[in-house]
């Protein structure tokens, strides 16, 4: 029994592992076949539409745990289950996730919206339709800005934010029997989605790059989904054409699905592109149609027509009752809505003194960034703290393969660490060892920090009898320094700081090479 | 109707004779006068007896009933506050779930299933002492008005066994008729635990949408599907609504409205002096058979009788009903049955060659062919390009209905008094050729059932043939209470 292709794009479970960067090598099917100047007589539309699991604890509609990997049907009950007699209840907490992700990209909350039923028949759908919204969506008219590469900031439109239940998986491989039957695992019936749907706004294949990037940043910060594209939190679907450019009406869109990664987006936009050129150039048409994407081969295939064909006979969904986000609620959840990634960048640039890059590599997740800022709060110099972020941790977590969560290391101990070096306490040889140490023996900065606290020489005497030594046996450099040449003092105060083995106290040890360069 | 009976709790003339009344029989088993074993076994032996005849039963669960009684007996002779339900043996419609029990909705598609969980009506029948008999028969889906759309064969009249007892809930009225229960549980989505009650002279409450749980209940059309009743008195009708009504957080359409003390109500004796009752014309005329005119004419003179004000009163839209009910709960039921796909339960086709062949041999080997005409046209409703001529004119046409009659209620009348089905009950076959003379004869129910509003199938004597008559009583939104009182006064003649 061969099923057709959910209509949803719920594609089976195999996936093909993606490399550390999800990058995936394939061949470009097309490349390089058009000239540039035959492609860009052409203008691409592309709209997007972005599936996004939220982190609810139950799923949309009853009391089954929303997880991720459990084993096979047992994470169901009657009602995701679509057992006869059996009735929908809504998740509150869903109706915040997607109101607060429906706030955070701009849009315009509906006070009341309306599920409806999407009919369709497929083995993963138990109640042979789909809880979604239609016609009443629960949010529209929303809007990211989006630095694109080609035509600087783009406002892109967002069409509607509306929310559904997913379908469960059709396992068409890796299950005993795979090679004559399809299993079906319902675990993810009734997990809520919300889809946000773009307007044809974006023009290139690194735009929409872009746009999603910038969607899963802002929907990461605001918590209501992992957006984990390996496990099918976050799906995107796009519909693109292309136009003669300067022409004002679209031409005929094909719809790409099957996509997991944002990098397969690009390429398969890339591919799509290229391939209708190709069809207007020859003298063809383009044929409106679903279209998969296959990674293993970088190109996109036709769905068969007939499987296409669908009249979903949407109607108001009977078993619930319109949906009221009250001004009230509207007010509270806006109220809770998190520092959003660019306003935050923005600030920290301008509260802390970093660079605009650092406060983008600070912001990268949100829990990274109020980390930092718990650190950057509680010591003397945030600067100080972004700099042994940056530096000393993050080399060391890649080295060691770790997430900023497993670090021995806490924001605790970088702030103690800083100030220590900022009130010229520890030298940085002194601060690298300490941490190496940390990292070594899995402990905090704190107690290592306590038990080794290294011997600084602060003594003057001991530490100008060291500068004497070091004069005295680079006679050659203090010969530059007589002749006019001043830089050379960091050379001497960096041999003195040697021969201490690191201990000298750095703000004595410049004073004292300082007075002693002077007298010479 | 010579003699009246004012004693509480006890049928009128117009009901059958030899019926057990709740009250009674609590009263009995609490003195100790009887025991709810007794009754359980009672009403198996009169099972035995007549249901070979009547086939108002598709299964039975004696070993589960005796055990249910027995806690019941326990509690009495423990001398224990009885539960408002105690040792009642009721039958349940078997479009309804009962964790252990089979749930077939009299089609072949759900042969053998088994329900894994309890409906939250049953269970609250349950927990208030009830003790179930067993599931009853009813056309497949709760699709039909005659019984003989059972995938297992129709159920017979007990009244008069040529005859159909009614439908969709036509085993839960003939049960209750043949005494082989106290109440039974029916469905009503357009006429089908009145009309059944009608034919089987039994009493028969449509519940205000959202009065009591659907939960557990397999969808025929979700906006219009209600679970109620059915009863040999209007005091048993309340007392059971009183068990089952109430918020339910399993089902989101049922309602917070409080629910009151119904039977403390009726106890309070305030008969209908005052009360006034809307008579709509739309409702007497053509095709209204006389003897049916004539019981209704009958309760209306009661009525007035009693003291209660007859208005007559104009319901305009009510022409538009039965084509608007039939594009709504069509619409609604083609997606509900969408489920029976044959991939995780019920009945599957064999040997289906693909994935659409397993989908359209086993539905139409699973479904009868009323369920899949209904389908079809349900699904033609929806379609692009018709949605807007059809379902969305029928909703149109709903909220029309509606206003019609919240135009009339509290400023007009309290109660509104109609027939309830154009004739009594007809031959088995007699109509089994003509589907849409079988839609039309909802004429007098569809509008109660569009409109969300409460209703209630009380009997007022037998035709010529010894056929029984009911009549309906309408009452807003959450006003059982009134249509209590108005069919308490028809039941007492």
């Amino acid at each position: 029994m061969q099923p057709t292709p959910s209509p949803l794009g719920h594609q089976g479970s195999a996936t093909r592992k993606e490399g550390e960067d999800g990058l995936v090598n394939f061949a470009m099917a097309t490349a390089s076949v058009l000239p540039p100047e035959i492609l860009f007589k052409y203008e691409p539309v592309i709209g997007l539409e972005v599936h996004v699991q939220l982190l609810t604890r139950t799923k949309a509609f009853c009391g089954c745990a929303n997880q991720f990997g459990a084993a096979p049907n047992t994470l169901i009950c009657p009602v995701c289950l679509g057992l006869p007699g059996a009735l929908p209840v809504l998740n509150a907490r869903a109706v915040e996730f997607a109101t607060t992700a429906a706030m955070a990209i701009n849009a315009q909350i509906r006070e009341t919206s309306v599920f409806s039923r999407k009919n369709y028949f497929y083995p993963d759908l138990p109640k042979g339709y789909q809880i979604s919204q239609f016609d009443k969506p629960l949010a529209e008219h929303g809007w990211l800005d989006v630095d694109t590469p080609e035509r600087g900031r783009q406002r892109i439109g967002i069409t509607r934010l509306h929310m559904e239940e997913d379908a469960g998986k059709s396992l068409h491989d890796g299950v005993h029997d795979s090679a004559t039957s399809t299993s079906v695992d319902l675990n993810r019936c009734g997990t809520p989605l919300i889809e946000i749907v773009s307007e044809p706004d974006i023009r290139t294949p690194d735009e929409a790059y872009e746009y999603l990037t910038k969607l899963k940043e802002i929907l990461l910060y605001t918590g209501v989904s992992d957006c984990n594209m390996e496990e099918g939190s976050l799906r995107c679907d796009a519909n693109v054409s292309v136009r003669p450019r300067g022409q004002a009406q679209f031409g005929t869109k094909a719809e790409v699905k099957n996509v997991n990664s944002f990098r397969y987006i690009r390429a398969a936009l890339v591919y799509e592109i290229e391939r209708q050129v190709e069809l207007l150039e020859a003298g063809e048409r383009v044929v409106q149609e679903t279209r998969l994407w296959n990674a293993a081969e970088g190109r996109t295939f036709s769905m068969r027509s007939k499987e296409q064909a669908h009249d979903y006979r949407y109607f108001p969904e009977p078993d619930l009752p319109a949906l009221v986000v009250g001004e009230e609620q509207q007010a509270r959840l806006r109220a809770g809505l998190p520092e959003l990634p660019e306003a935050r960048r923005a600030r920290m640039v301008a509260e802390y003194g970093i660079a605009a890059q650092d406060a983008h590599t600070l912001t990268a997740t949100r829990a990274f960034a109020d980390q930092f800022e718990t650190a950057a709060k509680a010591a003397r110099s945030p600067r100080r703290v972004a700099n042994l972020v940056l530096g000393e941790l993050t080399s060391r977590l890649k080295l060691a393969n770790l997430e900023l969560a497993q670090s021995p290391v806490t924001m605790a101990g970088i702030a103690q660490a800083a100030d220590l070096a900022e009130a010229g306490e520890l030298s940085s040889k002194q601060l690298k060892q300490l941490f190496d140490t940390a990292f070594a023996n899995k402990e905090d900065f704190g107690p290592v920090y306590a038990r080794e606290k290294p011997q600084q020489i602060s003594d003057s005497s001991e530490i100008e009898r060291m500068i004497d030594e070091v004069l005295r046996a680079n006679p050659k450099q203090v010969e530059q320094y007589r002749g006019g040449k001043k830089a050379v003092a960091a050379f001497f105060v960096g041999q003195v700081m040697r021969s201490s083995k690191g201990q000298a106290n750095p703000a004595l040890l410049n004073a004292l090479v300082a007075k002693r360069l002077e007298s010479e | 109707m010579a003699e009246r009976y004012t004693q509480k709790g006890v049928p009128g003339p117009n009901a059958p004779e030899n019926t057990l009344t709740i009250p009674h029989l609590r009263a009995a088993i609490a003195s100790g006068a009887a025991s709810a074993g007794d009754v359980v076994g009672q009403c198996f032996r009169s099972i035995r007896e007549r249901d070979g005849e009547i086939h108002a039963f598709l299964s039975l669960c004696e070993e589960r009933a005796r055990e249910q009684a027995a806690r019941i007996d326990g509690m009495a002779a423990a001398g224990d506050a009885l539960p408002p339900l105690a040792g009642v043996p009721v039958g349940i419609k078997d479009v309804l779930m009962v964790a252990g029990l089979p749930a077939t909705a009299g089609s072949r598609v759900l042969e053998g299933y088994v329900a894994p969980y309890t409906a939250t009506a049953v269970r609250r029948l349950e927990e208030a002492g009830a003790v179930t008999l067993g599931k009853l028969n009813c056309d497949e889906f709760a699709m039909g008005s005659s019984n003989e759309n059972s995938a297992y064969g129709p159920t017979r009249n007990p009244h008069a066994p040529d005859h159909v007892p009614g439908g969709s809930s036509g085993g839960s009225a003939a049960a209750v008729a043949a005494g082989m229960a106290v109440a039974s549980l029916g469905t009503d989505t357009g006429g089908s635990i009145r009309q059944p009650a009608s034919f089987c002279g039994v009493v028969g409450l449509l519940p205000t949408y959202g009065r009591v749980s659907r939960y557990g209940l397999i969808a025929f059309a979700s906006s219009l599907d209600r679970i109620g009743p059915l009863t040999n008195s209007v005091r048993d009708a309340a007392t059971v609504l009183g068990v089952m009504a109430g918020e339910d957080p399993l089902d989101a359409t049922s309602s917070a409205q409080p629910v009151p003390d119904y039977c403390g109500l009726l106890e309070r004796e305030e008969g209908v002096n005052g009360l006034r009752i809307g008579v709509p014309a739309e409702y007497f005329g053509e095709g209204l058979d006389p003897e049916v005119r004539a019981a209704a004419e009958r309760a209306l003179d009661g009525l007035r009788e009693a003291g209660a004000e007859i208005k007559s009163l104009a319901l305009p839209h009510t022409r538009f009903a039965v084509p608007a009910y039939y594009l709504i709960a069509t619409a609604e039921a083609s997606a509900n049955l969408a489920r029976f796909d044959g991939v995780r339960y019920g009945y599957r086709a064999p040997h289906a060659a693909s994935l659409s062949g397993m989908y359209r041999e086993t539905r139409d080997g699973g479904f009868g062919a009323e369920v899949k005409r209904r389908i079809l046209l349900g699904t033609y409703a929806l379609s692009a390009g018709y949605y807007d001529a059809f379902y969305k004119k029928a909703q149109q046409v709903r909220r029309l209905l509606a206003e019609d009659f919240l135009r009339v209620f509290g400023a007009e009348v309290d109660a509104i008094v109609t027939p309830v089905a154009p004739t009594p009950a007809f031959k088995l076959g007699e109509k089994t050729e003509d589907p849409l003379a079988m839609y039309l004869a909802d004429i007098y129910t569809v509008t109660a059932s569009l409109a969300g509003i409460c209703g209630l199938s009380v009997p007022v004597g037998c035709s010529a043939a010894g056929l029984p008559i009911g009549v309906q009583v309408l009452g807003t939104h959450f006003d059982e209470e009134t249509v209590f009182r108005v069919g308490e006064a028809i039941e007492r003649g």
